[in-house]
């Protein structure tokens, strides 16, 4: 079971894909004191809609408190508590670690092989890593590989997705202004 | 249709019904004042300051109800508006602004008169837009219109770019839906909430009814009334709650929070259920939320989601219009009767009665009086519209409103300059009132430029300041928190008198209670806008009054007569 107790709650937005949305959102989080601990955005199958995964500390923040809030700005076209059902949530990391000599990259397998994890590139002096998981086993992974040396690191935060048939979507299209020519104008694809 | 951009924004707003705009021209916005020219329908009112323009049209809108429009150019001109923004914000006022923006090509250049407008009001509006194509243009102002009036109205910004202004399209006008994915006022309420919502009311010996501005909003007065009057609750009143229900209705105790009526703030503290409608717990009106109403079950009724459980934890929350909501709810209210909790009301409004400085003999003018008796010359019937401060308390105490929006104050914000310039704005919208713009010496020389604006549309109000020389509210604070330093609260004023008639407008000076009678008939009797000065007691205290975050009932009272400070 990937959810008893969350020690974090992880809301999903999806937005309309205009320029400012995301600063709308930030805005919100900082005007409100909302204490979030991860923000991603990235595009869904349809090019109008973004999505957005935020995971907050549950000790310190009310979802709900979130929620209806995200709601309430224009651009947020609907809002989920995923951590409050069953889900699958997924975080990226790229760990870049010293592996000069035969023993570290033993240790560098060895370690991969326990978690959902590969090294993407090798070279004489260093090493990357990829990990994908749970954030958690993420975290356990990065301990595991800090004694060997890590020099540098980048993570994506979490994405999640609510098991099941519960689809997050929305039927919306966007309404293109009618031209007198009948043309619709031309619209620019906008990115967040 | 050929017509440029700034064509379409009057096409538009002849389209959504204005007939009144408020604005400063400035060269971003330029256009759309020559394309004004073609469109007398629409009266222009030219203000002082775009701050004026802002709460004009946010005294219009809470005239009215519809919407206020305010018109500046870019920079200066827009960020003059901001604090009308947050002000409307605040109190859910439906106001759309127009300001003009540097050509497309030269956002983001520093251009002479750029300001990043929407980054700078979007923490302070319902919405904004940066218009990039002319073709948006309709489709935005018809929105900007829906989503200020609608739902939890408020303030909604339009940038306009010069260069998109200028360019011409065949224009046409978007009809049918609007489709805002995003946007998604409540709709039908759960009948689970409302029969909880029953039980706690005919299960209740102690309720009450805390009225906010959102019964205003949803025109839910007679439903508020019929539900007091069934199940017998009491009413205590929010300040923009005013008018929500007649004061002189005897179930109606009056203004609750930090200088709200002493019976209200220890009915609230006694009642074993909160009803609370269209208000939204600010801490003006809990005082220490760990002690508020800690014997009491809580219902809440909202439209706005994000307000339930904020700051008070309730216990039925109904998301909703207000109107609809009690309209589900008030066949199944059954009558009732609650003698022994009204009496205790009853027994706490006595005390006050005699604590009462009006009850008092005192050789002083005080505001007090002042205010009290221009609701007596008035016939308690005016539009009143304060500013922030003393005055504006002893408003809400002295001055008993028997229909809904004949008050008009910046409670949430607490703007000071807020009461001229949205006096004029209330006055184009309710032209057939009599509007009194009620003023202190401070605020009202925040934006007594708008005295050239009343002057030039000889605007039809009467304005009171109650001068006491002092920025009266704070030096209260600093004579019970501060031990009397009055550290930059004394006032050098200008001759009021002599001002007004500088802008060419009658004005009078009171100096002494008899006289407030003739004064009231004095204003009255200048077609255009009169000025009267009423000279009162500098050390005024507003009574009573609940600390900053200090329990609800643990009230600083008037001392009752013999009883000594």
């Amino acid at each position: 079971m990937e959810q008893q107790k969350p020690k974090k709650h992880i809301l999903v937005a999806l937005v309309e894909n205009k320029p400012g949305v995301l600063n709308r959102v930030a805005s919100l989080f900082r005007r409100r004191n909302f204490n979030v601990d991860s923000l991603t955005v990235g595009r869904t199958h349809k090019p109008h809609i973004s999505r957005m995964t935020i995971t907050v500390d549950s000790a310190r923040m009310d979802p709900r408190r979130i929620a209806t809030n995200l709601f309430k700005l224009i651009n947020v076209i609907d809002v989920a508590v995923v951590s409050q059902e069953p889900h699958v949530s997924r975080d990226l990391a790229l760990v870049k670690v010293r592996a000069n000599d035969a023993e570290s990259r033993n240790s560098l397998t060895l370690i991969c092989e326990r978690y959902p994890a590969r090294i993407v590139d090798i070279g004489p002096d260093v090493a990357i890593l990829e990990i994908v998981g749970q954030e958690e086993q993420v975290e356990e992974f990065i301990e595991q590989v800090k004694p060997l040396g890590i020099v540098e690191m980048v993570r994506t935060g979490v994405v999640a997705m609510g098991r099941g048939t519960r689809i997050l979507d929305s039927a919306y299209e966007p309404v293109v202004p009618v031209t007198s020519n009948g043309n619709g104008a031309n619209y620019q694809q906008y990115s967040v | 249709m050929l017509l440029s951009g700034a064509e379409i924004i009057m096409e538009c707003l002849l389209r959504e019904g204005v007939e009144v705009m408020f604005g400063y021209p400035g060269g971003a916005i330029l256009p759309t004042y020559d394309a004004m020219t073609k469109y007398p329908q629409i009266h222009h009112v030219l203000v002082r300051h775009e701050q004026g323009a802002g709460h004009m049209a946010d005294g219009y809108a809470r005239a009215t109800g519809k919407v206020g429009v305010a018109i500046a150019t870019s920079g200066p001109g827009a960020t003059n508006l901001v604090t009308a923004i947050a002000t409307a914000m605040m109190d859910s006022s439906p106001i759309v602004c127009i300001t003009g923006q540097v050509p497309r090509g030269s956002i983001g250049t520093d251009a002479f008169q750029e300001t990043d407008v929407t980054g700078v009001t979007l923490p302070v509006t319902k919405h904004n837009y940066l218009v990039m194509d002319v073709h948006e243009l309709p489709y935005i102002i018809r929105e900007a219109f829906h989503i200020a009036r609608t739902g939890r109205p408020g303030p909604v910004l339009i940038d306009v770019p010069k260069d998109v202004q200028n360019e011409k399209i065949e224009f046409v006008y978007p009809e049918g839906e609007l489709t805002l994915p995003g946007y998604h006022p409540p709709k039908e309420t759960d009948h689970k909430d409302i029969e909880a919502a029953l039980e706690l009311i005919h299960s209740s010996e102690r309720p009450i009814i805390l009225a906010g501005h959102g019964i205003l909003m949803s025109g839910a007065m007679q439903e508020v009334r019929e539900l007091a009057e069934r199940a017998q609750i009491p009413v205590a009143l929010t300040l923009l709650g005013k008018g929500a229900m007649p004061e002189d209705h005897p179930l109606v105790i009056g203004m609750m929070g930090m200088h709200g009526e002493a019976a209200s703030n220890y009915a609230i503290q006694e009642a074993d259920l909160l009803i609370a409608l269209g208000m939204r717990f600010d801490d003006r009106v809990t005082g220490n939320l760990n002690t508020y109403a800690r014997k009491a079950k809580k219902i809440h009724i909202d439209i706005d989601p994000s307000e339930i459980n904020k700051n008070v934890k309730v216990d039925v929350g109904i998301c909703g219009d207000l109107r609809a909501v009690l309209t589900q709810l008030l066949p199944h209210v059954a009558s009732m009767s609650h003698p022994e909790w009204l009496n205790r009301i009853r027994d706490w409004q006595e005390d006050s009665d005699e604590r009462d400085i009006l009850n008092q003999q005192v050789d002083k003018l005080l505001g007090a009086q002042v205010i009290n008796d221009l609701w007596k010359f008035t016939g308690g019937d005016a539009i009143t519209v304060t500013d922030v401060g003393q005055h504006q308390m002893l408003e809400a105490q002295y001055y008993p409103h028997k229909r809904p929006a004949t008050l008009i104050t910046s409670g949430g914000l607490g703007t000071m300059g807020f009461g001229l310039p949205a006096a004029i704005g209330a006055k184009f919208g309710r032209p057939d009132e009599e509007v009194w713009a009620i003023v202190g010496d401070g605020g009202f020389q925040m934006t007594l430029c708008e005295l050239a604006t009343a002057k030039q549309e000889n605007v039809d109000i009467n304005i009171a300041i109650i001068n006491n020389a002092f920025l009266g509210m704070v030096r209260q604070w600093q004579e019970f928190f501060y031990e009397e330093r009055y550290q930059a609260t004394p006032m050098f004023n200008p001759d009021f008198v002599r001002l007004a008639e500088a802008y060419g407008i009658p004005a009078m000076r009171v100096t002494s209670r008899d006289q407030i009678e003739e004064s009231v008939q004095f204003a009255r009797s200048v077609k255009g806008p009169a000025l009267v000065e009423y000279v009162v007691e500098k050390e005024e205290i507003v009574y009573p009054m609940v600390p900053a975050g200090a329990d609800l009932d643990a009230m600083m009272r008037r001392p009752k007569p013999g009883e000594g400070k």
